[in-house]
């Protein structure tokens, strides 16, 4: 097992950029989600990991080792395609044997090895079955099966789960995870599927556009985003961005939007300009006493929670709230924000400004 | 099966359906089946009017066809009794065999001419298919258009700069020159069809080799080539149906030590009247190796005719 480190990997396709200056650090030993919307460069960046495509510039180091310009076959990983690519003129014994067969490796041992990997993917029964005709589950379980059995330095799934039934989406999940923390395998896991990412990794990258936008834990990538992207892409519904014009200096611990005073963790950087008021819905209250006012356009349940629409002065919110409270389409209402959670933004760059909140977090994204 | 299925023929029909490929396949097998018969029949049954659709079956034809004769005295003939079945078919008409014919040496030509034009087809073309396919490649679209250009006039158009081209180069009637031609012609059909067979193998597969630790032409031999095999089995049979069966370049080109077989069949008629049975017999032969050959790729052949348009 290996740690696994990108310095400034950019790929060029042409004219086209499909991925600028990546930089990020996955710990040995941990499950890392590569997390954007399609298109933006995940697997690209993955098949730079691998060695399917040499980067155009930059240094990638596995194990300490730099390896961005040695073919795949020299680079001892494991990949798991997104349909698997297991081989159809194989059986599933000989398809997770051929990587051991490459090696050399003696036949008995050979056997002891897809045996045990048989073993802990449940699949003992399918040896000898063809690929042709196995469930979308046993595939994934014969790609994995084809990972594991020869103790990569990592494993590199791309969107591992994506041509699954969505019931079945789950269930896989869960096993994936579970066999990582038995393995304790370094993992870099594709996905554009951010409640994915955030139930599944110890760690995420977010790209957009062939940029990483914040690398860090779901939860510091949830409560503290480094952009409006991110903000934007990860939780559901996403955060509230409510737009004001404003002057703040270095230690302002509120702003004021439409003549109300909003509390704002203590900011560490003075801004003038076009600003954003950031707050995730779990983190509005809706109450009469408070002075900004909204009104009520649409609600939906949820069960335990219902998420409350309102129009304001300053754009739309939605907010999470219990579902016994009483919410009128029509009715206007006083929000209140819990500051403390409160990201500003800038509007134009997009960028988050560092206060008390995210100033730790910021510094390495 | 009740009720009425919308994409399930009814069961009249499969019956109408039934009817017609088989009336048809006996249509098409009819001359064949003559040809068959004509060359187990004697020379009078081959010319008999009325058609004899019965008779009594000789294998004279086949001896006919594999040996020359002369005719001797009865006496010579006497004080030679024949030796083998063969010699006494012979000595019953009054012949004996003065020794075999260049029929099965022409055959010889043709197997390997035929044979060896259909492997090297097949061979560079899957290289150059796989290259085409896979690789980033200056003017791509370009060389395959002019590959393709090669087939767009009929070859014999080019027979005399051929016929001067392999004078000049000594390859007129050489084995060697006719594999190089049939090749040159077969390879643009074969670099063609066999692109759209490697297009369709998804790249995975092999990316999937080489992180299992294999080459680049590990993962080429181990795992696009097998499956690759219905496309390179149904290529392979289309060119060595058009090496085999092409007659106008080798009219021109061979007419001894590299003359195929169709060239030469024809010349049997001239040999001491027109002898149909040995005729028959050397166009039934002749059939014999692309017929074997295709039923032995017959199970590729289905799937790969459809040029990859059913692979799952
Ligand atoms: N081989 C290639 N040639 C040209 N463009 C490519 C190639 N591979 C990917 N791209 C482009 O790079 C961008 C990122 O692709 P990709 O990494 O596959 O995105 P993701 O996996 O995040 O959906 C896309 O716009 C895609 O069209
Ligand atoms: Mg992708």
């Amino acid at each position: 097992m290996a740690e696994i480190v990108l310095k400034n990997v950019r790929k060029d396709f042409g004219d086209f950029t499909a991925v600028q200056a990546s930089s990020f650090k996955v710990e040995d030993g941990e499950f890392f989600m590569l997390l954007g919307p399609s298109g933006c460069g995940k697997t690209t960046t993955l098949r730079m990991i691998a060695g399917l495509e040499l980067p155009t510039s930059g240094e990638i180091y596995i194990g300490g080792e730099e390896v961005g310009q040695k073919p795949a076959s020299q680079r001892d990983i494991a990949f798991v395609f997104q349909m698997f690519a297991l081989y159809p003129h194989m059986n599933v014994r000989k398809n997770i044997s051929y990587p051991l067969v490459s090696q050399g490796m003696p036949k008995a041992q050979v056997n002891e090895k897809v045996a045990e990997a048989a073993r802990i993917l449940g699949i003992e029964k399918l040896l000898d079955r063809p690929v042709g005709g196995l469930s979308g589950g046993d595939r994934q379980r014969v790609a994995l099966g084809r990972a594991i059995v020869r103790d990569p330095k990592c494993f590199l799934m791309d969107e591992p789960l994506g041509a699954l039934d969505a019931e079945f989406r789950e269930h896989m999940a869960e096993e994936l995870r579970a066999l990582h923390d038995r393995m304790g395998a370094t993992t870099i896991y594709v996905t554009h599927d951010q409640l994915e990412a955030m139930q599944m990794g110890d760690k995420i990258v977010v790209m957009n556009h062939g940029v990483v936008e914040q690398f860090g834990t779901p939860q510091d990538i949830y409560d503290k985003p480094a952009t409006m992207f991110v903000a934007d892409f990860i939780g559901s519904p996403s955060m509230n961005f409510l737009k004001f014009h404003g002057k703040l200096d270095a230690a302002a611990t509120s702003v004021e939007l439409h003549h109300q005073k909003l509390p704002v963790p203590a900011l560490r950087e003075p801004f003038e300009g076009d600003m954003v008021y950031g707050v995730r819905p779990e983190h509005i209250t809706l109450s009469d006493k408070a002075k900004y006012r909204g009104e009520i356009v649409a609600t939906e349940y949820l069960g335990t929670t219902q998420i409350v629409t309102l129009q304001t002065h300053n754009g739309d919110v939605k907010a999470r709230v219990a579902s016994d409270q009483k919410a009128q389409v029509g009715e206007t209402i006083g929000l209140a924000f819990n500051g403390k959670t409160v990201t500003l933004f800038d509007n134009q760059t997009g960028r988050a400004l560092r206060s008390v909140l995210n100033e730790g977090v910021l510094s390495h994204g | 099966m009740s009720g009425y299925s919308v994409t399930e023929p009814s069961s009249t029909q499969k019956w109408v359906a039934g009817v017609l490929v088989i009336g048809y396949a006996l249509i098409t097998l009819m001359p064949l089946l003559w040809i068959l018969a004509t060359g187990f029949k004697s020379s009078a049954d081959s010319i008999a009017y009325p058609p004899k659709v019965t008779f009594q079956p000789t294998l004279e034809g086949y001896v006919n066809l594999f040996t020359t004769q002369t005719r001797q005295t009865p006496e010579y003939l006497d004080a030679h009794p024949p030796q083998t079945w063969y010699e006494e078919i012979v000595h019953d008409k009054g012949m004996v065999i003065a020794g075999p014919s260049r029929f099965g040496e022409r055959f010889m030509n043709s197997v390997i001419i035929g044979f060896g034009s259909t492997f090297l087809s097949v061979f560079l073309g899957t290289l150059a298919a796989y290259a085409f396919s896979r690789y980033r490649i200056p003017l791509k679209d370009d060389l395959l258009f002019f590959i393709l250009s090669t087939r767009m006039m009929p070859p014999i158009a080019v027979a005399i700069p051929i016929f001067l081209m392999f004078r000049n180069l000594g390859l007129s009637d050489t084995h060697t020159g006719m594999i190089l031609l049939y090749t040159a012609v077969n390879l643009s059909l074969s670099v063609w069809l066999l692109k759209g067979f490697i297009d369709e193998i998804p790249r995975e597969y092999e990316e999937a080799a080489l992180i299992d630790g294999y080459t680049r032409f590990q993962a080429f031999t181990k795992v696009v080539l097998p499956q690759a095999a219905t496309g390179i089995a149904a290529t392979a049979i289309f060119c060595l149906i058009f090496a085999w069966n092409e007659y106008a370049f080798a009219v021109l080109l061979t007419s001894g030590t590299a003359q195929t077989a169709p060239p030469f069949i024809p010349t049997i008629i001239g040999n001491g009247g027109q002898d149909w049975p040995a005729v028959a017999a050397g166009a039934t032969l002749f059939l014999l190796p692309v017929m074997v050959f295709t039923i032995l790729l017959r199970k590729h052949l289905l799937r790969g005719i459809t040029f990859g348009a059913v692979r799952k």
